[in-house]
């Protein structure tokens, strides 16, 4: 596979009004409320009439019967562009990047990129049970471990691959930890030690209890428009310099060991004029370590298979070489279902328009946010990746 | 190496039982063609018409072609083993309830990758295995790794016992011992180490052939039982009912006639009496008590085995009221399969050609001998198969039933097999 031809540019498109519904282990409400909690904050923080949002993209698992449809009559909306993204951990760039094509296209002046879900006690278990059809017919009669079952064995293949060690995985999750410490909506905000990790009550071999995110309700949303238009409204924004996309890459593979991204990572640079070099903090989509490792080698960070050797040169915290999960990404904040795909992107926009609702970022000026999700069967389908840069990029 | 295993305690009835419930038994109808290939013993996948390639999940095109034409075929299974884990968390009860489960990640020769329950032999990444198809509890289809080679008790790993029947260590009840199949039967048993063998013995005032050589083995023992009576069918459910967990109902009744060589119907009524009534008493009576033992332990209830017949199929009418009376029998199988379904317990039924006994004695050979049926009967039950098709005469009509029922009637019409 390769692009022949480029992606066009993302010229005077930006994100703004980052809004985090606070998370809750538990919530007897269904997943219509949390987005309507998030649409209603997004109106509060942008002053915005309902009226005003043309544009909608929506992520969510649990809204079913509906759809993104169904949600429009729920929450009396009439947009004259909607999109409904079933990626999961990729929904958030994805909406993005879409939501950035049609404000460039003029389809819509401003769209509000929604994402939520519920979790009832049970809910998890539905989600898993039905997640697809490889899954139901080829993965889940096998034991039912859900994602655990499949990351245990990228992982399993990584570890024996590349020499990785459950060390270097607990470095980045106490990280994360640390960083949550801060962030007043993570649901752990209590200080992990190397040996609670190591010692953990293990789940799917190799990994342990704090290797897994934890399923939660929540609601995550943005909006999209132009700069012109954002500055009109009198809200701080982040640019979009360039955004990726990109579904099942490498399926010769015969076990996951990259994604999407080693594909389009030259053009996402291109894109925003920038290396990787230039970032200054990355929000990796972190529901397991091992996935956070392989964006950060895919991205270009380091190469394939030293992302231990990374992780064991660089401190991950705000104020570190390489801050990353700025928040505490999903492994401390938990993961909202879909929402959990919109966090690092939530996050970005926050430390890029000095809203930070933790520790922010020193001078950060370009922040690379990524996205994966859905895995259909033994290998998560969707990946995608933006570059955001603050008003002065 | 798996540890062998050893003879559960004896039971005790004051303790609680543990509830039969099921795997994830839901599938897309397209993967319900690994389970009608599994529930015959083999391992097949869909390789493309048009481009050869081999795939799974099971898809509704070819993935790389497009081709929608996708027959199933069978699979070495040899492959690599990529990754494993063993599951210390299951979000099924089914699992949760027999954890740690272990699970590997296969790279087949034919191509695909496939996720399977790995046997406790197959060594550590890297390590070749040889993939194999069973029914799990549920009845699917589920993909096993097993190691490359055999090795001693591979049979009573923990994880491949909850897809198959074993007989080792079970209690087992054969219907009719008074039968060369079913003296068969009951050794066959004893030899692949059944802890008990209950044998029927209809009208048991008269002597059979056999049957004191059988009883000296220290694991069989009689008991009256006639399928035509039901108080006698109440009465052994009453002594054995919540014991058994292994029933083969090889009783039946079998006369040599179609419908214009003899004339009314008492024949084809006793035939009926017991192949398919007697099928239908032994099923209300024993039937319960097996299906609330479905998970209890590692003896469970696992195994309901019907002696049909090949010519359950499709008329053969030489033997025509008999073939009748399998064909109900058959269907009335199918309806208990479904009942048992939710238990289990595995409903396995058995096509054999004729049998060499009395009333196969016109007809040529080859015919099955009763020693061979009893072994294809106890392989079924170790590998967890549910339709056994043991000769090669029902071999042969089992393909030609496949290829084409019409054609297959015509043959038997005009009288193939009969000479």
């Amino acid at each position: 596979m390769s692009n022949p031809t480029p992606r066009a540019g993302y010229d005077g498109v930006v994100v703004a009004a980052p809004v985090t519904v606070p998370y809750l282990r538990h919530s007897i409400r269904s997943a219509h409320w949390w987005i309507a909690r998030a649409l209603a904050e997004l109106l509060v923080r942008s002053r915005l009439r309902k009226e005003d949002i043309d544009g909608l993209a929506v992520s969510s698992f649990l809204l079913f019967p509906d759809t993104a449809v169904g949600l429009m009559q729920h929450l009396g909306l009439s947009p004259r562009w909607l999109d409904h993204i079933p990626m999961g951990g990729a929904s958030g760039v994805v909406a993005l990047r879409r939501a950035a094509r049609a404000v460039q296209a003029g389809d819509a002046n401003i769209v509000a990129c929604l994402a939520g879900d519920t979790n009832h006690v049970d809910s998890f278990r539905h989600t898993v049970a039905s997640f697809s059809q490889f899954a139901r017919d080829a993965v889940y009669p096998y034991g039912s471990g859900g994602p655990n079952a499949s990351f245990a064995f990228l992982t399993d293949h990584y570890m024996r691959s590349h020499g990785a060690r459950r060390e270097d995985f607990g470095k980045l999750c106490i990280a994360q930890r640390r960083n949550a410490m801060a962030f007043p909506h993570a649901l752990f905000r209590k200080p992990l030690t190397l040996d609670e990790y190591l010692d953990a009550r293990p789940i799917a071999e190799p990994l342990r209890l704090f290797d897994c995110v934890m399923p939660c309700a929540g609601a995550e949303g943005f909006l999209v428009l132009t700069a012109e238009r954002a500055r009109r409204l009198g809200l701080p924004y982040a640019r979009v310099l360039g955004t990726i996309e990109r579904h099942n890459a490498f399926p010769e593979d015969p076990i996951q060991v990259r994604g999407g991204w080693a594909l389009d990572r030259d053009e996402l640079y291109a894109q925003g004029g920038v290396g990787p070099e230039d970032v200054d903090f990355v929000q990796v989509y972190d529901d397991y370590p091992v996935i956070s490792v392989m964006q950060i080698e895919d991205l270009g960070f380091c190469a394939k298979g030293e992302g231990a050797e990374f992780i064991r040169r660089h401190d991950f915290g705000t104020d570190g070489s390489f801050p990353v999960n700025t928040s505490g990404g999903q492994l401390s904040v938990g993961q909202a279902g879909a929402a959990g795909g919109f966090l690092g992107l939530v996050e970005a926009a926050r430390q890029l328009t000095g809203q930070a609702l933790g520790a922010p970022v020193a001078d950060a000026r370009i922040g690379l946010v990524s996205g994966f999700g859905m895995i259909n069967y033994d290998r998560g389908l969707c990946s995608g990746a933006v570059l955001l840069g603050d008003a002065g990029t | 190496m798996t540890a062998p295993l050893t003879r559960p305690p004896r039971k005790n009835p004051v303790l609680r039982t543990r509830l039969p419930v099921l795997p994830p038994w839901q599938r897309s109808r397209i993967a319900l063609g690994l389970t009608a290939a599994a529930a015959e013993g083999r391992f097949e996948l869909q390789v493309c018409a048009a481009c050869g390639t081999t795939q799974y999940p099971p898809r509704e095109a070819c993935v790389r072609c497009l081709g929608p034409e996708l027959p199933w075929r069978e699979q070495s299974g040899a492959g690599e083993l990529l990754a494993s884990t063993t599951l210390a968390h299951s979000h099924d009860v089914f699992f949760r309830e027999r954890l740690p489960w272990r699970l590997g990640m296969v790279r087949l020769e034919a191509g695909p990758t496939v996720v399977v329950h790995l046997h406790g032999d197959v060594g550590d990444v890297p390590a070749r295995v040889r993939v194999a198809a069973r029914l799990d509890k549920a009845g699917m289809a589920v993909l096993v790794g097993f190691p490359e080679n055999d090795v001693a008790n591979m049979a009573d790993d923990r994880q491949l016992r909850e897809m198959t029947c074993d007989p080792k260590f079970r209690k087992a009840l054969v219907t009719d011992g008074r039968t060369a199949v079913g003296q068969a039967l009951a050794r066959a048993l004893v030899d692949a180490g059944a802890d008990v063998v209950w044998v029927g013995r209809a009208e048991p005032w008269k002597s059979a052939a056999g049957l004191d050589e059988l009883t000296a083995l220290p694991q069989v023992s009689l008991l009256p039982l006639d399928l035509t009576d039901a108080r006698s069918v109440q009465e052994l459910a009453a002594e054995i009912g919540g014991r058994v967990d292994i029933v083969i109902n090889n009783a039946e009744h079998h006369r040599a006639y179609g419908i214009g060589a003899r004339t009314g119907t008492d024949a084809a009524q006793a035939e009926i009496e017991i192949n398919y009534f007697g099928l239908l008493r032994l099923a209300q009576t024993l039937g319960p008590a097996m299906r609330s033992r479905g998970a209890d332990g590692q003896s469970s209830a696992v195994a309901w085995v019907n002696l049909l017949s090949v010519f359950a199929l499709s008329n053969f009418p030489a033997h025509g009221t008999y073939s009748a009376s399998k064909a109900a029998a058959y269907s009335l199988a199918q309806c208990l399969r479904a009942e048992m379904r939710a238990s289990g317990v595995r409903v396995i039924n058995v096509f054999p050609g004729p049998i060499d006994d009395e009333w196969n004695q016109t007809l040529p050979p080859p015919k099955l001998a009763p020693a061979a049926l009893a072994k294809a009967v106890v392989a079924a039950l170790r590998d967890g198969v549910e339709d056994v098709f043991p000769g090669d005469v029902a071999q042969e009509w089992r393909q030609r039933w496949n290829e084409s029922p019409k054609v297959l009637e015509r043959e038997l019409a005009l009288g193939a097999g009969t000479s």
